[in-house]
């Protein structure tokens, strides 16, 4: 099975301060990478790094066999990432927003009342989203993921702020884009539910 | 095309909602100009002689306020972050937002210019050359605010920082603009200083759209 993102020797450097060194992993299709660690481990620093937001102090990394930087259009055509922040507009509601992201990435919603209702959000679909609750938020910056068609995804704490139910229902969204070939490298504090067919996990330490 | 129409029609929605944003360079610009004539004197000779500049500082100082704002929230809430990651829409998104500053501070602008020519005693000829001025000169501030505001876009109280980076660049344009109104004032040919507005206009609409995007790189990374 070809390899589609993989690091060799990454290391990171913030403020002085070494986040990790000599980080290698080989991610194939249908492969989870899940990267847990404490706060300021440095796991945000790796997926802007994986996401090509920042270079890493050194290694590199490989997509599809090649550097990151020399394929980055490519690369990012494939790439859905959702960082720290949720992308969200606070002022425009959660239809505006999801048009705003479906305009930008081309990608097409069929019915996005169906799928925010879906969401648990029936009914919230022209509510500003300052209004919303933190985890109804969240729903909004993850409804992207139901109708994305981009193969890799990088999300940063996915979980944050969500009820346990919707926490299955998107394990499922991700078994469901694992099994047609997709990639994902998340992080997050608790620990994945869902049994995944091909699961690796970094732990990053916290170092001084 | 489709995809810059609902770029649009986000800044356009955004407008909506936080009304302040236009309103106040908008309000700023009417109350600088109307309180000249209160504290210089009435006297309509004096106004006519001093009114280009006046109308193009008070210009300049609006669209400056109004572009502090302009990708503060996007920055803070992440949606810059991922436009970045994501390459694929960042260049319209930035012509969106440049398209859209101007119609918010720009175009309100020249609409109340009618209003401005009756406050400074202006004539129909000199109300017209202030007019073309504007038209060529408001895009050419709201490229740069743009510009400026993606540079600074990072820093806590950005406010200053982007006065100075701008107003440097703001003040050829100052100059051409409000020689073209006094030459026009005199009845002497002023063509020559629209067509340096007009140059500046196209040689900003070439560069500035692809230096915003780079500042906007620079600062997520």
């Amino acid at each position: 099975m070809s390899i589609i993102l993989a690091a060799e020797a990454l290391s990171c450097v913030r403020q002085d301060r070494v986040l990790f060194e000599n980080l290698n992993f080989q991610l194939s299709a249908g492969q989870v990478l899940y990267i847990q660690g404490k706060n300021g481990a440095g796991k945000s620093s790796l997926l802007r790094l994986l996401a090509g937001l920042t270079l890493p102090e050194d290694g590199q990394i490989l997509f599809h066999g090649k550097p990151l930087p020399s394929v980055a259009e490519f690369f990012s055509e494939q790439l859905l990432f959702i960082g720290h922040q949720s992308g969200i507009h606070p002022q425009l509601t959660a239809l505006q927003n999801l048009a705003f992201w479906s305009a930008l990435t081309e990608q097409q919603v069929a019915d996005p009342y169906q799928l925010l209702g879906s969401l648990g959000l029936a009914g919230l679909e022209d509510i500003p989203c300052f209004m919303l609750s933190a985890g109804q938020q969240r729903r909004v910056s993850l409804a992207r993921l139901w109708f994305t068609t981009k193969p890799l995804w990088i999300l940063d704490e996915p979980f944050t702020s969500l009820d346990q139910q919707l926490i299955a229902k998107l394990e499922q969204r991700f078994l469901q884009h694992l099994a047609s070939g997709g990639v994902i490298v998340l992080t997050s504090h608790q620990a994945l539910s869902a049994s995944y067919p091909e699961l690796q996990a970094i732990e990053l330490e916290y170092r001084w | 095309m489709v995809m810059w129409c609902s770029l649009i029609k986000r800044e356009l929605q955004l407008l909506g909602r936080q009304k302040a944003d236009w309103l106040n360079p908008l309000v700023f610009f009417l109350l600088v100009l109307s309180l000249f004539p209160l504290g210089i004197g009435p006297e309509p000779g004096m106004l006519k002689q001093i009114a280009p500049g006046l109308v193009w500082i008070a210009a300049l100082l609006s669209v400056l306020l109004s572009a502090e704002r302009l990708f503060k929230d996007d920055y803070r809430y992440g949606v810059i972050e991922q436009l970045v990651a994501g390459r694929q829409g960042l260049f319209s998104y930035v012509t969106a937002k440049i398209c859209c500053h101007w119609l918010s501070t720009g175009v309100p602008l020249i609409l109340v210019s009618p209003l401005i020519a009756v406050l400074l005693g202006l004539d129909w000829q000199s109300w017209q050359v202030l007019v073309v001025t504007l038209m060529l000169g408001t895009p050419v501030l709201s490229l740069l605010s743009v510009l400026g505001a993606a540079l600074t876009m990072a820093a806590d109280k950005g406010g200053i920082l982007q006065a100075l980076i701008i107003l440097p660049l703001y003040i050829p344009l100052l100059i051409f603009a409000s020689g073209a109104m006094e030459a026009a004032a005199t009845a002497l040919p002023y063509t020559g200083q629209l067509a340096v507005l007009l140059a500046f206009l196209l040689f900003a609409l070439a560069l500035v759209p692809l230096a915003v995007r780079q500042a906007l790189r620079m600062n997520v990374g």
